[in-house]
């Protein structure tokens, strides 16, 4: 039951979307005044448990009861769940970037005197905030002028000018460098202190372990445990092993591995994030790839795997620094898009809608757009050709389709992915880089994919897979890199590789590669 | 409605444009008491709107590449301009007149692509800087003067083919011969892509449909051939229109059939993910731009070729028609979609509205509004069409559970 020392208590949430069970039963109960750590694997809920207690799910979309300072609430929306106190801050930061600290601060919340905004009070208001946060800039600035670390302090900021009282942060320190991240974590202690309860999804155990007086840990939408903690006295394999828990049942295809010689080799890959000058977000990477080899790369979001394939990748990402790019043994310089291809490179991005095709085109279209070339007859495109390449991998590949002239958009998401593994096979690459391929596409699908890696590596093909997904990087690849913050961790063979020791060489800077 | 598809070859739209294009010339034909059909107004409807036809080519790709381009109007003002006045003040010959001003075309469009694809600046800026730079260009070389071009510029511009064999038939033959040999083509085309469709999916298309259709279309062809023909002594078919359909025919080929056009569909359709799959995103924006300015230059020659000389407003609010053509033609605002053939039924829809109330003594101010509704019209049929396609996607998506909005996408755990 609540006492007067619980601010907060969820019992028995339950959140369905079309498909997909995202929360099943979850209960969890916050102290007044204490910080909070939600912990879990990409999908395992937690910002859907967020969005529900914050109102973003409103009020009858949902199972379960919440009860806030003593009272059972359920919130219509943001603005509800912030009249009592509770704000939610996202990962993606809800700034507008053309105008000031001031503007941002009071947002839909202006001070006005006869219906026009009073300025001078704002300016007071937004000066004593920015002391309180520790930003000390004129509140004049504009958002975009300041780093994302600063920013995360304006948010806060504007936070505490709805009086808040419980404060949620979505992976607060993702975007932010170390300094920033440590000097973000400091305010949220000095907040503390002041009396205001925080509730952190975080994936970063070092931190967890620096401030967290509880942690919560979420599976598959189910609460796995909910225990205090001593701040400073985190049992970092004890969260570990809550969030991985399962083991890999047969749900990934055997396979036998047929490994040749190196054919990609990268070396000291420094990449600068375009939009954080001097954040890097690879930092002196080093690896290389076998033919017929199927090399994982494990990590957090925003660990830094896909602005290393893309920078790979003809530098579609980020500000080159250095680095070189060795392919069957000889140095290349891939600078453009067209030139990776041609050197034999392919790129599956992470979001397929954003990046990976144009959903006004149809199946057939896609398949050859990465290729047109090989289509080519007399300088004009085979249009007989385009059908026969599109209905061969209609056939090999399995997409289910009515025909190869449907749009793509009309297509599940498991056989659009296949429909974009058919546009990289096409051009007949030797390293295939694919980014989450199995993101948010059904089981069956998963596996049809993971067969299909396993026949690319047969072929002789190197494939670089990147997942957030362990048991699925455990059950599909050679070998499995480790991303922590822009830096490779350390490598293991598969063999020797588990959960617990890939989730803790994901999360700790400091580890030192096994290898 | 499933046979009717069939015939269509699954292309509903472009054929109810088709459609909507033949009741409207019925319409006026019937209101004019039989004015609209004549092989004197026909040819004119296509003389007239020439640069029209010519310019919504290259209107169609920029906007299908996202862009758009406010400069044609004054481009082709200046282009007319500079080959009436190297004829009239530095005495070119009319050939290398033409040269010179599909010259000066090109180097406008390599301008706008630079500013572009280089600088970055959109095409609805450097476009409406080159609309102002290009109509005060054309008043200040010109002193706001008009000039005469070269009279063999009016073959191009308004011109007919040789009167041959209309004492035989009264008909004029070379446009009979094109309106036959045009027959010929298109059943021969469909009949190989028939059999080419059959060899590649193992089954044959059903007989009926491709032959109503062959019907259909050769009838329209010989219909247009004759009303060409039968004109009075000496008319033809318009060698500008001959010229717009070398080109249509040319632009056709282009959109569908190269890498060029498959790029243009693939950055308008998606930027990022074009750029993933190494096409060139600025390369193919600075030659948008640059064919664009090009065919502004064709049409800026072909019409004062007709008017036999250039003045100093010549090309005034052109855009707007190029641009109304390539929406009405069912292009996306947002890029990516619409097709030449079209374009072109959508231009000529405007010009029968255009030509069909001037018939019947409707002034230009009403023309106008009507011509405004129509465009309106015309794209509020096609977003609904949209939207209706969508809803039934989400509708099923969404049947469970009523009311999640699309924000509701959950990352999707693992389960077993």
């Amino acid at each position: 039951m609540a006492d007067s020392q619980t601010i907060l208590e969820m019992r028995g949430i339950g959140k369905s979307f079309p498909g997909v069970r995202a929360l099943d039963d979850v209960s969890m109960m916050v102290r007044r005044g204490e910080i909070h750590a939600i912990c879990g694997e990409n999908g395992a809920g937690k910002s859907t448990l967020m969005k529900v207690l914050s109102g973003v799910h409103p009020r009858g979309t949902y199972e379960g009861v919440i009860v806030y300072q003593d009272e059972e609430v359920g919130f219509k929306g943001i603005k509800s769940s912030e009249d009592v106190g509770i704000v939610i801050i996202h990962q993606e930061l809800a700034l507008i970037p053309e105008l000031s600290i001031i503007e941002n601060v009071f947002m839909g919340n202006e001070s006005t005197r006869l219906g026009l905004i009073d300025w001078t009070t704002q300016e007071l208001h937004a000066r004593d905030l920015l002391a309180r946060v520790g930003l000390d800039v004129d509140p004049h600035t504009q958002i975009k002028n300041l780093g994302v670390g600063q920013q995360q302090l304006v948010e806060i900021a504007k936070a505490l000018s709805k009086n808040v009282k419980l404060l949620i942060l979505d992976e607060p320190t993702s975007g932010l460098n170390e300094d920033d991240a440590d000097n973000l974590l400091g305010l949220l202690r000095g907040l503390k202190s002041k009396g205001i309860t925080s509730i952190m999804i975080s994936h970063k155990l070092n931190e967890i372990a620096a401030i967290a007086d509880s942690v919560t840990v979420l599976r598959d939408g189910k609460t796995v445990e909910s225990y205090s903690v001593e701040a400073g006295k985190v049992d970092e394999d004890r969260i570990i092993r809550a969030m991985v828990g399962r083991s890999i049942e047969d749900r990934y295809p055997a396979h036998e591995s047929h490994i040749g010689d190196v054919v990609m080799e990268v070396r000291n890959w420094r990449v600068e994030d375009p939009n954080v000058p001097g954040r890097l977000v690879c930092k002196d990477s080093s690896f290389f790839l076998r033919a017929g080899e199927v090399v994982g790369f494990a990590g957090v979001m925003g660990a830094g795997r896909t602005e290393l394939a893309r920078s790979l990748f003809g530098r579609n990402y980020g500000v080159h620094l250095g680095g070189e790019v060795l392919i069957k043994g000889k140095p290349v310089e891939l600078t453009t898009v067209s030139r990776a291809v041609n050197h034999g490179l392919a790129y599956l991005p992470e979001e397929r809608k954003t990046y990976g095709m144009n959903l006004l085109d149809t199946v057939r279209k896609t398949i050859v757009a990465a290729d047109l070339k090989s289509i080519l007859s007399g300088g004009l495109l085979d249009l007989d050709r385009e059908q026969m390449v599109a209905e061969e991998y209609r056939r090999s590949v399995g997409i289910r389709t009515p025909s190869v002239d449907a749009g793509v958009s009309t297509l599940s998401g498991g056989n659009q992915q296949k429909v974009l593994v058919a546009k990289w096979m096409f051009p007949n690459p030797d390293i295939l880089i694919l980014d989450e391929p199995t993101r948010g596409i059904d089981v069956g699908a998963k596996v049809e994919i993971y067969t299909l890696v396993h026949q690319l590596a047969a072929q002789g093909k190197a494939v670089m897979f990147i997942s957030s997904e362990l048991p699925e990087l455990l059950g599909v690849c050679d070998r499995i890199y480790t991303v922590c913050e822009g830096r490779i961790t350390g490598v293991l063979d598969v063999a020797d590789a588990t959960q617990e020791k890939l989730m803790r060489q994901m999360t700790t800077l400091s580890q030192p590669a096994n290898h | 409605m499933k046979y009717l598809k069939q015939i269509l070859g699954g292309d509903l739209r472009q054929f109810t444009m088709v459609f909507a294009l033949v009741v409207i010339l019925i319409a006026f034909n019937i209101m004019s008491n039989g004015r609209m059909l004549t092989s004197q107004n026909i040819m004119n409807l296509l003389v007239a709107n020439t640069y029209v036809l010519v310019l919504a080519l290259g209107m169609l790709m920029v906007i299908v590449v996202g862009h758009i381009d406010l400069s044609v109007g004054s481009v082709a003002g200046f282009v007319g301009m500079i080959v009436a006045m190297s004829s009239s003040e530095l005495g070119f010959p009319w050939w290398l007149a033409i040269l010179a001003g599909i010259a000066v075309g090109a180097l406008i469009g390599a301008w706008q692509g630079f500013w572009l694809s280089k600088v970055g600046i959109p095409g609805f800026i450097t476009t409406l800087a080159g609309w102002m730079i290009f109509r005060g260009a054309v008043i200040w070389i010109s002193a706001s003067v008009s000039r005469p071009v070269p009279h063999e510029l009016r073959t191009l511009g308004s011109g007919y083919l040789p009167d041959w064999g209309r004492e035989l038939t009264g008909l004029n033959l070379p446009t009979v011969l094109i309106g036959i040999v045009g027959i010929l083509v298109f059943i021969y085309l469909q009949l190989r892509k028939r059999g080419r469709q059959a060899k590649l999916t193992g089954q044959a298309a059903p007989l009926g449909p491709t032959v109503i259709r062959l019907v259909v279309v050769s009838a329209v062809i010989a219909y247009t051939s004759w009303i060409l023909a039968s004109g009075n002594d000496g008319t033809s078919i318009p060698v500008p229109t001959i010229i717009v359909g070398a080109l249509v025919i040319f632009y056709a080929i282009l959109t569908q059939r190269t890498t060029f056009g498959r790029h243009i569909y693939a950055v308008g359709g998606n930027r990022q993910a074009a750029a993933l799959s190494g096409v060139s995103v600025p390369r193919t924006y600075f030659f948008t731009m640059f064919n664009m300015s090009i065919l502004a230059a064709v049409a800026g020659i072909l019409f004062v070729g007709r008017a036999t000389a250039a003045g100093p407003n010549d090309g005034n609010m052109w855009e707007l028609d190029a641009i109304a053509s390539v929406f009405i033609g069912g292009a996306a605002v947002t890029g990516g979609i619409g097709t030449v053939g079209a374009t072109m039924v959508g231009a000529l829809v405007m010009a029968a509205i255009n030509s069909g109330l001037m018939l019947m003594g409707v002034g230009q101010d009403k023309t106008q509004v009507i011509k405004g509704l129509v465009l309106l019209a015309a794209v509020a049929v096609d977003v609904y069409n949209k939207k209706q396609g969508r809803a039934s996607i989400t509708g099923t998506l969404f049947k469970k559970k009523g009311g999640a909005g699309s924000d509701d996408v959950a990352p999707i755990p693992a389960k077993k």
